[in-house]
């Protein structure tokens, strides 16, 4: 190959590398607002975890470093007994809500998808239609049901807005979509009641939306606080979020005990997370093909 | 085993009448094949028998019992769908026994059904696994298995060989007939494959437009099919249609060869089969030009460019006639086919 071969064929790489670099400044552009929303998602839990291990004196510094660090935070709140309660009572709250939602939104999406009634249209759009209403608008009405109802102060106050949600529904109703209906009619000419068919039969195929579902009502739960706020009424009954706001007085907020029970709250909630993400973003994508 | 009969049977979607009045005896321990192609009410036919689909008129009856308002479960059938319909999550064992499931016979019993049902199938080694290790083939003989263990008294099918590749099909096309000699339950299968239908049937029941075109054995409606549709759906390559004038002195052809065959007069459809269509060293039914050839080994189809329309027939293997060649074809007068040209009837 000679010299002047080679020229135009230097030529054209360049030419071929040329159009390349606005990508590379797409990529780099990319790459800093991701960077940018990194940041600015990771930095409110340093800040908090930052905030647990300082003391009284240095909370209203902004270092994010602790000068003097400090695990006397946590050894305050865990051995207050209080903080234990409100532990327990978002547990229960969070787990029972979370069983029943995963219950009741899969029967219903499943009743929804699977079966033809006159009106099915109308019942989903009149259940799509709540996630419209905002739960600022929902509490009083919530409130005067559960004063009439007696429920107020209870477990049962506290969950029952949650015990089924639309969203559920929607996302479950969009993976029975999924299911082919002839594994329902195997399952039907087979011997099984409608009943045993959703269980046995649909269920075991949307386990991915299901882990998806308990993840997302578990974390609505366990995070929730205006509701919990109003109808608890007892410290006793108060659920994490809701007893962490009222650590301090109003005259002065300790916001390195609030931060040190913020910390240790989203134990939890990261446990569940990690075990479940896989089965989130699958379920995730999923929903979104089929959507 | 059992008897199933289907009277006047009629499905309606609102105002659209898709089947209309299908009238059929499927003897006790017979393999029937309804084949049509698309939308003609087969597989329609076929749920409404299985209770998947309500039945708009008419009536069906299993072993005499008039089975319209009974459950799936009550009607003492098993069905294997055209996607296998076999639970992912279950084991092949779990899915086997899954048919099981709402019968009253003993936990070790319906362990022995399963084990039997899985070594008739050649499953046993597999009874572990679960379907997505399997091959199309193995799922589709769990599928079976899940129809079987329940020794029903109709088996219905619902093109169950669609998924599977070529050769895979033909292999299951053979061992649901060896399932058919050993059980010798009565089998309902539907398919669009006439190949199937002819290959696996002892009768054919022939839909088009939801109603029935023919009912026989493979034999008989290769041979005397009732209508131009029927003529031209069973058998490949597709019989050769003719139009022609029947007059008192024979069937005159494009071209001027006539033909003293005739139990009509008027305008006909003159129909031959490719397989008794030959080229003869003399004269013959048709001259044309050979326009294509397509050696399929021991035999040749060659497509004929003819004053009555293009025309298959068959050569020999060794030495057929070449591309442009001009060839005479000729076929007996028993093998002949004449339909009425306005109804498509057979003339017989």
């Amino acid at each position: 190959m000679t010299a002047t071969d080679i020229r135009p064929t230097t030529a054209a790489t360049l030419d071929t590398k040329a159009p390349r670099k606005p990508r590379n400044m797409g990529q780099i552009i990319r790459w800093l607002l991701l960077f940018g929303g990194g940041i600015l998602m990771v930095m409110p839990i340093a800040y908090m975890i930052s905030t647990s291990l300082k003391w009284p004196w240095e909370v209203y510094n902004v270092n994010l470093i602790p000068e003097e660090p400090t695990l006397e935070n946590y050894i305050y709140v865990l051995e207050d007994g209080r903080f234990y309660w409100w532990f327990v009572n978002s547990m229960i709250v969070a787990t029972l809500t979370t069983i029943s939602a995963l219950f009741f939104d899969s029967l219903v999406g499943y009743t929804l998808c699977k079966f033809k009634f006159p009106g099915r249209t109308l019942v989903f759009i009149a259940i799509l239609s709540t996630l419209m209403i905002p739960t600022e608008m929902l509490v009083i009405p919530w409130y005067l049901m559960s004063q009439s109802f007696g429920w107020l102060d209870t477990y049962w106050g506290i969950m029952f807005p949650g015990l089924m949600t639309a969203f559920g529904v929607f996302l479950m109703k969009q993976f029975f979509e999924s299911v082919p209906d002839d594994f329902i009619e195997a399952a039907r000419i087979d011997g099984l009641n409608e009943f045993q068919i959703w269980w046995s039969v649909a269920m075991p195929l949307v386990r991915p939306a299901l882990a998806a579902l308990a993840i997302f009502v578990f974390l609505g739960n366990w995070t929730a606080f205006l509701w919990p706020l109003i109808v608890t009424n007892s410290t006793d009954m108060y659920t994490l979020p809701v007893g962490l706001a009222g650590f301090g007085d109003e005259a002065d907020v300790a916001w390195e005990l609030i931060m040190t029970g913020a910390a240790i709250s989203t134990i939890p909630t990261l446990v569940v997370f990690l075990i479940f993400q896989r089965f989130i973003i699958r379920g995730v994508v999923m929903a979104g093909l089929k959507g | 085993m059992a008897e199933l009969s289907l009277h006047n049977l009629v499905k309606r979607y609102g105002n659209t009448e898709v089947l209309h009045g299908i009238d059929l005896t499927v003897t006790d321990g017979e393999f029937i094949v309804f084949v049509g192609p698309s939308g003609c009410g087969k597989s329609t036919t076929l749920r409404m028998i299985a209770g998947l689909e309500e039945i708009s008129g008419g009536e069906i009856r299993i072993d005499g019992r008039v089975v319209n308002n009974l459950e799936p479960k009550e009607r003492d059938i098993a069905m294997v769908f055209q996607n296998y319909a076999i639970y992912p999550h279950m084991s092949v064992r779990k899915n086997i026994a899954f048919g099981l499931r709402s019968s009253k016979m003993p936990k070790a019993d319906k362990a022995k059904r399963v084990e039997e049902v899985a070594d008739f199938l050649e499953m046993t080694e597999y009874l572990e696994r679960k379907p997505a290790a399997l091959s199309g083939g193995q799922r589709q003989r769990v599928a079976i298995g899940r129809a079987m263990v329940r020794d029903p008294a109709l088996f219905l099918f619902d093109e169950p060989l669609s998924n599977l590749d070529a050769q895979l099909r033909t292999q299951m096309r053979l061992e649901i007939k060896k399932l058919h000699q050993r059980v010798g339950s009565t089998i309902v299968f539907v398919t669009h494959d006439q190949v199937e239908a002819m290959t696996m049937a002892d009768r054919i029941v022939i839909m088009k437009d939801g109603h029935i075109q023919q009912v026989g054995t493979p034999e008989d409606v290769y041979r005397n099919p009732a209508n131009t549709f029927v003529a031209r759906f069973i058998g490949a390559p597709s019989m050769n249609m003719i139009s022609a004038d029947a007059t008192a002195s024979g069937i005159v052809l494009p071209g001027g060869a006539s033909i003293a065959k005739a139990a009509t007069q008027g305008p006909v459809t003159l129909g031959i089969r490719p397989d008794d269509l030959r080229p003869v060293g003399g004269d013959g039914l048709l001259t044309g030009t050979v326009a294509v050839t397509e050696p399929l080994g021991p035999e040749t189809l060659i497509y004929v460019d003819t004053p009555a329309g293009e025309m298959i027939a068959k050569a020999s293997g060794r030495t057929p006639p070449l591309v442009g060649e001009q060839v005479h074809l000729d076929a007996d007068i028993a093998d002949l086919h004449i339909f009425d040209r306005a109804s498509g009837l057979a003339i017989r």
